[in-house]
């Protein structure tokens, strides 16, 4: 294997003080949830560290997680392309075409076998014989078998990667299907939403080169540090769907008033996501800030679980506490109706409280 | 052998045949072949759909005022436009005026949109066909900054300093042998005209873009919540205002949210002004010896007209619709999305078939069928599943063939602004005037708009003037924004037909909007409160479908043909012209059968 260069060595050459390098793992290890006694940590990791080749993939998919990755503020994405990964292969930004960009896989995959990272955005589909989608005149999954055989490790961008997303919503034409369930015998690290936000996917990146490890994953392959609580239990509107506060109609007095979305569809209780606190674009605002319910886009088989404007119902089950991994073991594979939350219980009972009719 | 198209191309496939994909820098995924003859001229191009997802009949049977956030998904790069165009179609169907705020809102949604995606085109996905970042080494930092001011004296980025250290910053990253992106671009080809200086220039912007592609997108956080794909809503928009009153903190839009909006409004406007639009035409006119590409622009172009300043007179949009024929710009056809007899689409060429023996036929969208078929041509080199060269005599895409009356046009940028040009528009008129002044001069040519604007290069400048254009109507909508909460007005959504209940039994609509990439329709048919029928004509299917029944190529095909090519081993200019058009793949090949099988609903009530 060629002799790698370090993160440091690379951001010093680009003309990066020492100061502004420091500056710069104190702001990862924010980003990161990390406290401060992590910083010296992450300087000597990115010191030591080689800088891993990335081949980004593209099956069936909007390009919304590539245009997300582009918007992330910290790092910046013109840092992590120049100076943390080295972005090998990405249809989307490459400058070659055609057989010269074919040949990048091939010697990447040579030189570098078992030390790159496959990142996935969009996914295979089965019907067709893979022919719905076309790379080089071959079928997608053929492609991403034969760049997922040396990986270190698969990222799964997005809802699309990670569960299949709008194309396999019912009744799927495509057999569009999700990565891990095409390759079985890789660490799938899932990044689900659509898109995911952009300080997500640069911080597993960045977890990953940092820590040179895979970040913590959930029972469904989902980062802890960014997928283990419910917008809802962060959100900063969840006081008033405690005091019985709700939006009952998009601009109504409640609407401008910025109470609860519960009742005009909000999937926020059931969605695991750092929407409300990441945030979106910067932390600039998130889909609740800004007065539409969460539609649950990171969850599975989100599109087949009835209307955005639907309020959640059928409530039963685990409470207050109830962990990502214990929803995955009750609900794995359930979609609709049932799923159990123990928000709209509060709600109902509230309601019930107030004598209100839900 | 040599056939003539009906629409006055020549093609000429007996020569070499060069193979390109997969065609990178575009959203989504496409192939293209060419015949080269023994000059290296492009005498034959056949664009190949690669991809197909299958949207509409998802949609089959689900909520229209759900249907939005499906077909945004279309796309996550033009993202919300699909989303606008859905809304629209509701709305029209159900015959829902939306307040004037959310009108004004949505309509700076659309040019920030636009003005994105534009930006980003230009820097990320089309400049490397124009600019070598390698050649860029070799620049004398103070001849950039000497060319910088002299192209754009108001950008503060200009100093020989600034400029040597992003020299010094891609020197570094160029020697670690690690080239990322730039690895095995065309570096050595003679096809790159620039000189260092330049290069080093739209490299050091090509990073300025990045940074600021991040802010623009903001403006959509705060009405939408999310960049991409932000939230709509039928009826209006979900961010309520609240001015003055209890909570307008925690209001979706107060003073606070509209003071942010003013300013990325205002940080826009400035840099395409004083980047984004020097740039292209400075870069342009180093390759003023390389007019091609222009295609079907030079006689056949449509849109159906966007961005009105009166909600309920279209006759009133700032960018107006219609078709031009046959080059004749002082004859502009009006455009009807309702007539049968207009907008059909063809799938002699096509991966689906109509069944029936109606292989040749074009079907207006309220009636479209598409049921996929993937089948080779006999001429095929290959196998089913390892394709080396295509039969273009057969089916040969995943994309359709949209006509207008029969015809082939182009759409996208450069259409709307030869419309808007033609028809004298005063803004589009002085724009294009004054960046054809600035392009002469500094080119030392004498090009008029009919010349110069059906090129590539017109189809790139045309994105360019159109961006500022959107920053310069989004300063417009803001202050009517303002002058109209000023006057009491607080409403956002109109919600008296929410209830499905309210809707008659059947309706039909269209919703249309002018999409960075060219004109966009979805025709809706509901049904019991249902989606009967859902189907989208997009602009990449305009721009990239195959050929239809008589023969007729489309503008992909068209704009490459002639072209010469400094070695074919190396794609530039293929992929220069087919960028200059910004493909999108997963919005030209999204469609699907509407007799697929009937959705199981899962709704929760």
């Amino acid at each position: 294997m060629a002799a790698l260069e370090t993160f440091y060595e690379v951001m010093r050459r680009q003309g990066i003080t020492r100061r502004s390098f420091v500056k710069y793992c104190s702001l990862t290890a924010a980003a990161l949830g990390l406290g401060p006694e992590f910083i010296p940590q992450i300087a000597h990791a990115m010191e030591t560290k080689p800088r891993t080749p990335v081949l980004w993939l593209h099956g069936l998919e909007c390009t919304c997680c590539s245009e997300s990755f582009i918007r992330s503020a910290h790092p910046l994405v013109k840092d992590v392309v120049l100076s943390m990964i080295s972005l090998d292969y990405d249809d989307t930004l490459m400058a070659s075409a055609g057989h010269q960009a074919e040949a990048i896989l091939d010697e990447v995959m040579e030189k570098y076998r078992g030390n790159y990272i496959l990142a996935v955005e969009g996914n295979p589909p089965l019907n067709e014989d893979g022919m719905y989608c076309i790379i080089g005149g071959r079928p997608f999954v053929d492609q991403l078998k034969r760049v997922a055989k040396d990986a270190k490790a698969i990222i799964s961008w997005g809802s699309c990667a990670s569960y299949g997303c709008v194309q396999a919503a019912a009744p799927n034409p495509t057999a569009a299907t999700p990565v891990h369930k095409v390759v079985l015998d890789k660490p799938i690290i899932k990044v689900p939403g659509c898109p995911p936000i952009a300080e997500v996917m640069t911080g597993v990146i960045t977890y990953m080169l940092t820590f040179d490890r895979i970040p913590e994953l959930d029972r469904q392959g989902r980062p802890k540090m960014f997928y283990s609580q419910r917008i809802h239990d962060k959100c900063y509107r969840r006081p008033h769907f405690d005091a019985g506060q709700y939006v009952e109609a998009f601009d109504d007095e409640g609407a401008r008033k910025g109470y609860c979305l519960y009742k005009v569809g909000c999937k926020g209780p059931t969605t695991y996501n750092a929407c409300s606190t990441t945030r979106w674009n910067d932390g600039v605002s998130f889909p609740i800030q800004s007065g539409h319910g969460c539609i649950g886009c990171s969850e599975d088989g989100f599109w087949d679980k009835g209307s955005w404007y639907a309020r959640l119902k059928d409530v039963s089950g685990f409470g207050i506490e109830a962990s990502a991994d214990r929803i995955g073991m009750t609900a794995a594979g359930v979609v609709g109706a049932g799923l159990a939350v123990h928000a709209a219980i509060s709600a109902l009972k509230r309601a019930r409280y107030k004598g209100d009719d839900v | 052998m040599t056939v003539q198209t009906p629409n006055g191309f020549t093609l000429d496939n007996s020569g070499r045949r060069i193979v390109v994909d997969p065609l990178t820098r575009i959203e989504g995924h496409m192939r293209c072949e060419v015949n080269v003859d023994a000059d290296n001229v492009i005498r034959n191009a056949v664009s190949t759909g690669t991809m197909w997802r299958g949207l509409e009949v998802i949609l089959k049977g689900r909520d229209p005022r759900d249907a939005w956030a499906f077909v945004e998904r279309i796309c996550g790069v033009c993202t919300g436009c699909h989303a606008l165009a859905s809304v629209r179609a509701v709305e029209d169907a159900l015959d829902i005026r939306i307040p004037y705020n959310a009108f004004l809102i949505r309509q700076i949604m659309a040019k920030v949109l636009a003005w994105h995606d534009h930006v980003v085109h230009f820097y990320h996905l089309h400049a490397l066909d124009w600019v070598n970042p390698v050649n860029a080494l070799k620049a004398d930092p103070r001849a950039t900054s000497a060319l910088q001011q002299s192209i754009s004296p108001n950008h503060p980025l200009s100093s020989p300093g600034y400029f040597r250290d992003v020299q010094n910053r891609l020197k570094k990253f160029v020697e670690s042998g690690q080239l990322g992106i730039f690895k095995n671009g065309y570096w050595d080809s003679a096809a790159y005209l620039l000189p260092p200086e330049a290069d080093l220039m739209a490299v050091t912007h090509y990073l300025e873009a990045l940074d600021f592609q991040k802010e623009i997108v903001k403006i959509h956080t705060i009405f939408g919540g999310k960049n991409p794909h932000p939230n709509y809503l039928v009826g209006g928009v979900p961010c309520a205002i609240n001015m003055e009153g209890d909570m307008a903190a925690g209001a979706p839009l107060n003073m606070e949210r509209l003071n942010f909006v003013k300013q990325k409004i205002d940080e826009a406007f400035e840099f395409s002004k004083n980047v984004y639009v020097p740039d292209v035409i400075a870069i342009g006119s180093f390759y003023k010896n390389w007019l091609y590409g222009g295609g079907l622009s030079a006689t056949n172009v449509l849109d159906y007209g966007d961005y009105p300043t009166s909600q309920d007179d279209k006759s009133s949009d700032r960018l107006p619709g219609g078709v031009i024929l046959d080059g004749k710009w002082e004859e502009i056809l009006p455009v009807d999305p309702r007539n049968p007899e207009e907008v059909q689409e063809f799938v002699t060429h096509s991966w689906y078939t109509y069944g029936g023996g109606r292989e040749d036929i074009g079907l207006h969208p309220w009636d479209g069928v598409t049921d996929s078929h993937f089948e080779l041509g006999a001429g095929t080199k290959g196998t089913r599943t390892n394709i080396e060269e295509i039969d273009e005599n057969a089916k040969y895409s995943w994309v359709k063939s949209p006509r207008w009356r029969g015809n082939a046009c182009e759409v996208g940028p450069l259409s709307r602004y030869i419309l808007a040009y033609a028809k004298n528009v005063p803004y589009v008129k002085a724009q294009v005037d004054d960046a054809l002044d600035q392009f002469n001069h500094l080119a030392g040519t004498s090009l008029t708009a009919r010349q110069a604007l059906p090129t590539t290069i017109g189809r790139t400048l045309a994105r360019a003037l159109e961006a500022h254009y959107c920053a310069q109507m989004m300063v417009d909508d803001y202050d009517a924004l303002i002058a109209n909460i000023r006057n009491g007005d607080l409403a956002t959504a109109n919600v008296a037909k929410w209830d499905p209940a309210t809707w008659p039994k059947e309706a039909k609509g269209v919703g249309l909007v002018a999409a960075p990439r060219g004109g966009l329709g979805h025709w809706i048919k509901i049904r019991d409160g249902r989606i009967e029928n859902y189907q989208c004509v997009v602009p990449s299917t305009w721009n990239s479908g195959p050929r239809d029944a008589k023969g007729n190529i489309g503008a992909f095909e068209a704009s490459l043909l002639g072209t010469p090519m400094v070695n074919p081993e190396q794609p530039v200019e293929i992929l220069r012209t087919l960028h200059s058009f910004d493909p999108c793949m997963a919005c030209a090949t999204h469609v699907m059968s509407p007799d697929g099988a009937e959705l199981a609903r899962v709704t929760i009530r």
